[in-house]
């Protein structure tokens, strides 16, 4: 297989939506069997990124190669190559589990000599063997969409395009669903992921962070969580909350503080001399300080610390 | 164009054809529906009418009237009543539709060049019925009644009288009272244009509502493949209905079928290309069921049914719309229908009706091969 056979490339992808930008200038190269994240927040742009390397959508500038070809010229030469699930469950729930798979195989071509062999292999890693006969409407979610992607692996596409592929379905078959895209990825397929859980981001070999249609943050899930935090990060419980997150957010030292579940996260420029510093000044105020501790940072602390500055529309931001 | 492809595409049709209980409602039951609807609702809803009769004078003219009406076969004269009450009963107890009462002064007032009436009771429990009765019975009696009137000018040395207005009694459909032979070779139109409304309308449209377009366009599936796997299964019910109408037609309603079986399958096929083509080109354009649904009746079935010569003669309609009726597909596909079953005519005699079913068929079909494009909006 050929550097370019299983290889995403893209310079300064554009798309809008009349005056609305909603993938802008986007630049990033994806390596063969790598499983590559997209990940951010509903209406990032990760959709219609997705869509335009699927040849779905025209780019309004810039490029895109997808297996050594651009999507805007030659589409259809894209369609061979890849395997696509979209974010809406796409499959026809008034086909029986085998029809979905034979009607893929035939849009895919698959010679008929493997084509029993890919429909049994289809089946045994959705976890459907001997539910062929199941109206596709009646599975359950974690099921549908295990089919989805057996549906878009069968003719062996080097290159795999997952849009929120585990969105709506239960911890357990999403955990199910990871390990069948490590399974592709370890069998040299190069999977492009996206995904608005922080957690699933961390099963990703590299990650792109996206926000407001631009990529603010590219790397593996470790880099990214050292190198862009512009500080140390704290966990703090305090009582009571509402009071503890406005007193630190005018604290000496505290470059960001941001509530997490029933804590709170700051970042300082050094956590060891902030945590007593931090904890006197909270219970000079009257607060009881139940946790004051140095934590790793998640992809989560990550975001938000990138795009804090973002969340506004305004001079700062772009 | 891959076979494999194509394949694929026409056998997942056929499953969901299969399996959605609408179409196949539309499929096999509306044809038969609209074949007894068209064939019997002319002929025998309207005849032989009970009719039950009070003859208060009971001289030889009122004897005539009445028995026009027995003459007619519109009318059935079932019994003649001595009272009033038993006349409203026998409507009342649904023995007749229609009591017919003649004054007792009748034919003196008619002699001395007097007007006279006679009244019609009519069982009004259905309201359509009731006024094609009405209809009906004005029709004898104005027919009657002119020919008193002649008679009377006559007598009186005006031979030479303008002739009365004549009554034309019209009746919703068939408005002639042709024979059910004129109208039953044209429903193969209209259901033909009711599965390019009802069913292909909807296929493209289906998948995009559905969201199942987005898959599909992501495989390398071509515009072509797609279209002939989504139309092949229904040209196929198509020409199925079409041999199932003319097995009713001919062995049901005894419509003769004088033409050749070749000129009815090459006009079929050229209309259901167009038919389908339009139903296609519309669920490209409309994405969503409903919209495709309403394009499609105003588009393929309403023209069918109204502007084709199949329930209004287009010789009659005003030359406005009669001009409208040479963009209609269907109008030419019913001169075709009606020549092949009632006139035994050819494709020779037929050049003009087959040549306009081609030329729609090759402009609509090569359009409908351009309309799709794989792209989301
Ligand atoms: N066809 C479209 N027309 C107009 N706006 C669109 C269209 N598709 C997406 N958008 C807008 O573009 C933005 C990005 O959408 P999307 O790519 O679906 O985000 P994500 O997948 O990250 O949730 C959203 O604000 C969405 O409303
Ligand atoms: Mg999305």
């Amino acid at each position: 297989m050929n550097q370019n056979a299983s290889s995403v490339v893209v310079e300064s992808l554009v798309k809008r939506f009349g005056d609305f930008t909603a993938v802008d200038h986007v630049s990033f190269e994806t390596r063969r069997g790598e499983i590559f994240g997209f990940l951010g927040p509903n209406g990032a742009g990760k959709s219609t990124t997705i869509r335009m390397l699927c040849g779905l959508l025209q780019p309004t500038s810039g490029r895109a190669q997808v297996a050594g070809f651009d999507v805007a010229r030659q589409p259809d030469a894209v369609r061979q190559r890849i395997g696509y699930m979209s974010q809406k469950f796409s499959l026809y729930n008034d086909l029986r589990v085998g029809e979905n798979l034979r009607f893929f195989a035939g849009l895919y071509n698959v010679d008929s000599e493997v084509l029993s062999e890919r429909i049994h292999w289809a089946l045994e890693m959705a976890g459907l063997a001997g539910r062929e006969a199941a109206l596709t409407g009646t599975l359950a979610s974690g099921w549908k969409q295990r089919l989805a992607l057996g549906c878009a692996v069968l003719h062996r596409p080097p290159i795999l395009f997952l849009d929120e592929p585990t969105s709506g379905v239960d911890p357990i078959s999403r955990r199910q669903f990871w390990d069948l895209i490590h399974r592709m990825a370890a069998e040299g397929v190069t999977v492009f992921v996206t995904t608005h859980y922080m957690d699933e981001a961390e099963y990703c070999n590299r990650l792109a962070l996206i926000h407001r249609g631009q990529l603010v943050a590219l790397g593996t899930p470790t880099e990214l969580k050292q190198r862009q935090m512009k500080g140390e990060l704290l966990l703090v419980e305090a009582e009571p909350l509402a009071r503890a997150i406005e007193v630190l957010s005018s604290a000496p030292g505290v470059l960001d503080a941001a509530v997490f579940g029933n804590a709170l996260h700051l970042v300082v420029p050094q956590a060891a001399p902030a945590i007593p510093a931090l904890r006197r000044y909270l219970e000079e105020r009257g607060l009881r300080v139940a946790r004051l501790e140095a934590i790793e940072p998640t992809l989560e602390d990550v975001f938000v610390s990138l795009t804090s500055g973002r969340a506004e529309p305004g001079p700062e931001g772009n | 164009m891959r076979w494999n492809r194509f394949a694929a595409m026409a056998r997942k049709e056929v499953i969901q054809i299969r399996r959605d209980a609408r179409s196949l409602l539309i499929v096999v039951a509306m044809p038969i529906l609209m074949m007894l609807l068209f064939g019997h609702g002319v002929s025998l809803d309207i005849k032989h009418i009970p009719t039950y009769v009070l003859d208060r004078e009971g001289s030889q003219q009122s004897q005539d009237l009445l028995k026009r009406f027995q003459a007619s076969e519109y009318f059935e004269v079932v019994q003649a009543v001595e009272s009033y009450a038993a006349l409203v009963r026998a409507i009342d107890t649904g023995r007749c539709k229609l009591g017919i009462v003649v004054p007792h002064d009748f034919s003196r007032q008619l002699q001395a060049g007097r007007t006279t009436q006679v009244q019609a009771l009519v069982d009004a429990t259905d309201d359509n019925t009731a006024n094609l009765i009405f209809s009906y019975t004005e029709a004898v009696v104005r027919s009657f009644s002119r020919e008193v009137e002649l008679d009377w000018l006559e007598r009186r040395g005006q031979s030479q009288a303008p002739i009365p207005l004549t009554v034309d009694a019209r009746i919703w459909f068939n408005e002639n009272l042709e024979s059910k032979a004129f109208i039953v070779p044209s429903v193969v139109a209209i259901v033909m244009a009711v599965i390019g409304a009802f069913l292909t309308a909807l296929t493209i449209a289906r998948e995009w509502e559905r969201g199942t377009m987005e898959q599909l366009i992501s495989t390398p599936v071509t515009p072509l493949e797609v279209m002939l796997g989504k139309l092949v299964p229904y040209f196929a019910i198509g020409l199925f209905d079409t041999a199932l109408c003319t097995a009713i037609g001919v062995w049901w309603f005894k419509i003769p079928f004088r033409g050749h079986v070749s000129t009815l399958f090459a006009a079929s096929v050229l209309f259901l290309v167009v038919v389908l083509g339009l139903g296609y080109l519309i669920s490209v354009v409309a994405k969503t069921q409903l919209a495709a649904s309403q394009a499609a009746l105003v588009v393929t079935f309403l023209p069918a049914f109204l502007l084709s010569g199949f329930l209004f003669a287009t010789e009659q309609m005003p030359a406005p719309i009669r001009a409208i009726t040479h963009i209609v597909p269907a109008r030419y596909f019913v001169t075709i229908l009606k020549g092949v079953f009632l006139k035994g005519s050819t494709v020779a005699t037929l050049g003009w009706e087959m040549f306009a079913l081609a030329v729609f068929a090759l402009v609509i079909g090569s359009l409908a091969t351009r309309a799709f494009r794989k792209q989301l909006s």
